[in-house]
C-alpha cells in the first residue's frame, strides 16, 4: 500500500447515533490500511431515499452539498451506509447527465463554481477493492475468519440501479464475497442476497418487514450461513429485529476491524449492541 | 383533468409508459406484490390509460419499498418504480394529504430503530 491518501468521508445521520459501530470500525480499519477519512465541515442528512421524480429538486440539495464539499477539497467521496451511498451516487449521476436539473440546482445554490458531477464517489467496499485491493487487504489480515460461512447481504440499495451505482453486477455481484474471502471466511451464496429487507416499511407495517427480512434470513440459513454481513443500519435493524431469525448479523466493518486485529475481543465476539444514544 | 394529471405523472417520472410490453416481470419480482392492490405493471398501464385517481387513492402507493428491483429487471427499461413515485407525489403534494405526520412518530419508536428509517419514511410519505 502507498502512503496515506485522504478522502472526504460522509458518515450520514445514523452512523452518529444508532450505528456507531459501523462508523467507528470504518474509521479504525481505514486508518490501519493507510486511508485518511475526513468529514465535510457541516454535513446534512442525505434524506435516506433518492427521489426519482424529475421535479423533485429540494430533496437532492443536501447530497449535492456533500458532493461539492469533496470537490472543493479535491478529494473523492467515501460513504459506507447503503442508503447514503445510493442517494449520493444517484444524485451525482443525475446532475452530470441532466442539464436542466443541474442548471436549476446550481441557480439555487450559487456555489463558487457550479457543481456538475465532478466528484468520484466510492462505497467503502469499492475503496477496499479498487484502491487498497483485496489481495493487499488479505496480507494485512491478522485474525482470519477461518471456517466461518458468511452470507453477504447486498439488499436493494448497494447495487441498484446498476447503471447509476456502477460498482458491481447488480444481479450477480461478487464484491462482498471477495471481501469475505479476503478476511479469510467462506462466502455463502443465497437467493435473497440482493432482495429488499423491507426497509422503512417497518414504520407502519411490521408484518411486511417481518416477511421480507425473514425471507432473507431463512434463505441464508438454508444455505448454511453462520452469520450475515451488511453495511446498512436499516437492513441490520430489520434482519435482527423483525425477521424472527437467530442468525447473527454484523456490519462488515466489524469483521474487517476484527480481521485486522483492531478489536480486543476474540473471534466469537459478543453481539455488537448499538448504543442507543441520540 | 385526468389528462393534466397524466401529463404531470409522465413529466415527473420521465417514464415512457408506451415502452411497456406487459410481460409482468416488474410485478413478478416486486417484494410488495402481496401487499399491493395495484401492482407495478398496473401502475404503468393505468397511467397510460389516464386512470390515475384510483391509484392515488390506493394504499398501494405506500407499499412500494423503492428497492429498484423492477427498475433493474424490466427488459424494456420502463422503470415502473418511477411511475409509482410520481403517482405518490401527486397524492401527497395535495394540501393535508401527508401519509405520515410527526405526531405519529413517538408511537413508532423503539430503542433500536435507526434514524434512517424515520427520515426515509418522511421522504416517502410526506411533503
Amino acid at each position: 500500500m502507498e502512503q496515506s491518501v485522504t478522502y472526504t468521508y460522509y458518515p450520514g445521520c445514523t452512523l452518529r447515533t444508532k450505528a456507531r459501530d459501523l462508523d467507528e470500525y470504518t474509521r479504525s480499519s481505514a486508518a490501519a490500511l493507510g486511508i485518511a477519512l475526513v468529514e465535510p465541515d457541516e454535513w446534512q442528512c442525505c434524506g435516506g431515499a433518492y427521489t426519482t421524480a424529475r421535479d423533485e429538486l429540494a430533496t437532492k440539495l443536501s447530497a449535492v452539498r456533500t458532493l461539492n464539499a469533496a470537490k472543493e477539497r479535491g478529494n473523492a467521496l467515501v460513504t459506507v451506509c447503503y442508503a447514503c451511498h445510493n442517494v449520493i451516487k444517484q444524485t451525482n449521476y443525475d446532475i452530470s447527465h441532466d442539464e436542466d436539473m443541474a442548471a436549476k440546482i446550481n441557480n439555487y445554490m450559487k456555489l463558487a463554481q457550479p457543481y456538475t458531477g465532478e466528484t468520484t464517489v466510492y462505497h467503502y467496499l469499492e475503496l477496499l477493492r479498487d484502491v487498497v485491493g483485496f489481495d493487499e487487504l488479505k496480507k494485512a489480515v491478522k485474525n482470519p475468519f477461518k471456517g466461518k460461512k458468511i452470507a453477504a447481504y447486498y439488499g436493494c440499495l448497494l447495487l441498484r440501479p446498476g447503471k447509476k451505482l456502477a460498482m458491481d453486477d447488480p444481479e450477480n455481484p461478487s464484491i462482498m464475497e471477495d471481501f469475505i474471502r479476503a478476511v479469510g471466511g467462506t462466502p455463502v451464496i443465497y437467493s435473497q442476497r440482493n432482495e429488499c429487507c423491507g426497509g422503512y416499511i417497518t414504520m407502519e407495517d411490521k408484518a411486511q418487514a417481518a416477511k421480507r427480512s425473514g425471507a432473507v434470513m431463512s434463505s441464508a440459513k438454508d444455505m448454511g450461513a453462520d452469520m450475515m454481513i451488511t453495511a446498512c443500519p436499516l437492513c441490520l435493524y430489520n434482519l435482527k429485529k423483525n425477521s424472527g431469525s437467530d442468525l447473527p448479523v454484523y456490519y462488515f466493518t466489524e469483521l474487517l476491524a476484527e480481521a485486522l486485529g483492531l478489536k480486543d475481543v476474540p473471534e466469537t465476539a459478543p453481539e455488537g449492541k448499538d448504543e442507543a444514544n441520540g | 383533468m385526468d389528462n393534466n394529471l397524466k401529463e404531470q405523472i409522465l413529466r415527473s417520472s420521465g417514464v415512457n409508459v408506451l415502452k411497456c410490453m406487459r410481460c409482468g416481470k416488474c410485478s413478478g419480482t416486486c417484494p410488495s406484490y402481496d401487499e399491493m392492490e395495484y401492482h407495478p405493471h398496473q401502475f404503468v398501464y393505468m397511467v397510460e390509460k389516464g386512470d390515475i385517481q384510483k391509484l392515488m387513492e390506493s394504499e398501494s402507493i405506500y407499499k412500494c419499498l423503492t428497492c429498484f428491483a423492477c427498475v433493474e429487471r424490466c427488459p424494456r427499461n420502463v422503470e415502473p418504480a418511477k411511475v409509482v413515485e410520481a403517482v405518490r407525489l401527486a397524492a401527497i403534494r395535495q394540501q393535508g394529504n401527508n401519509h405520515l405526520t410527526p405526531v405519529q412518530i413517538p408511537g413508532m419508536l423503539d430503542e433500536d430503530l435507526p434514524q434512517q428509517a424515520i427520515v426515509t419514511a418522511f421522504r416517502k410519505y410526506t411533503k
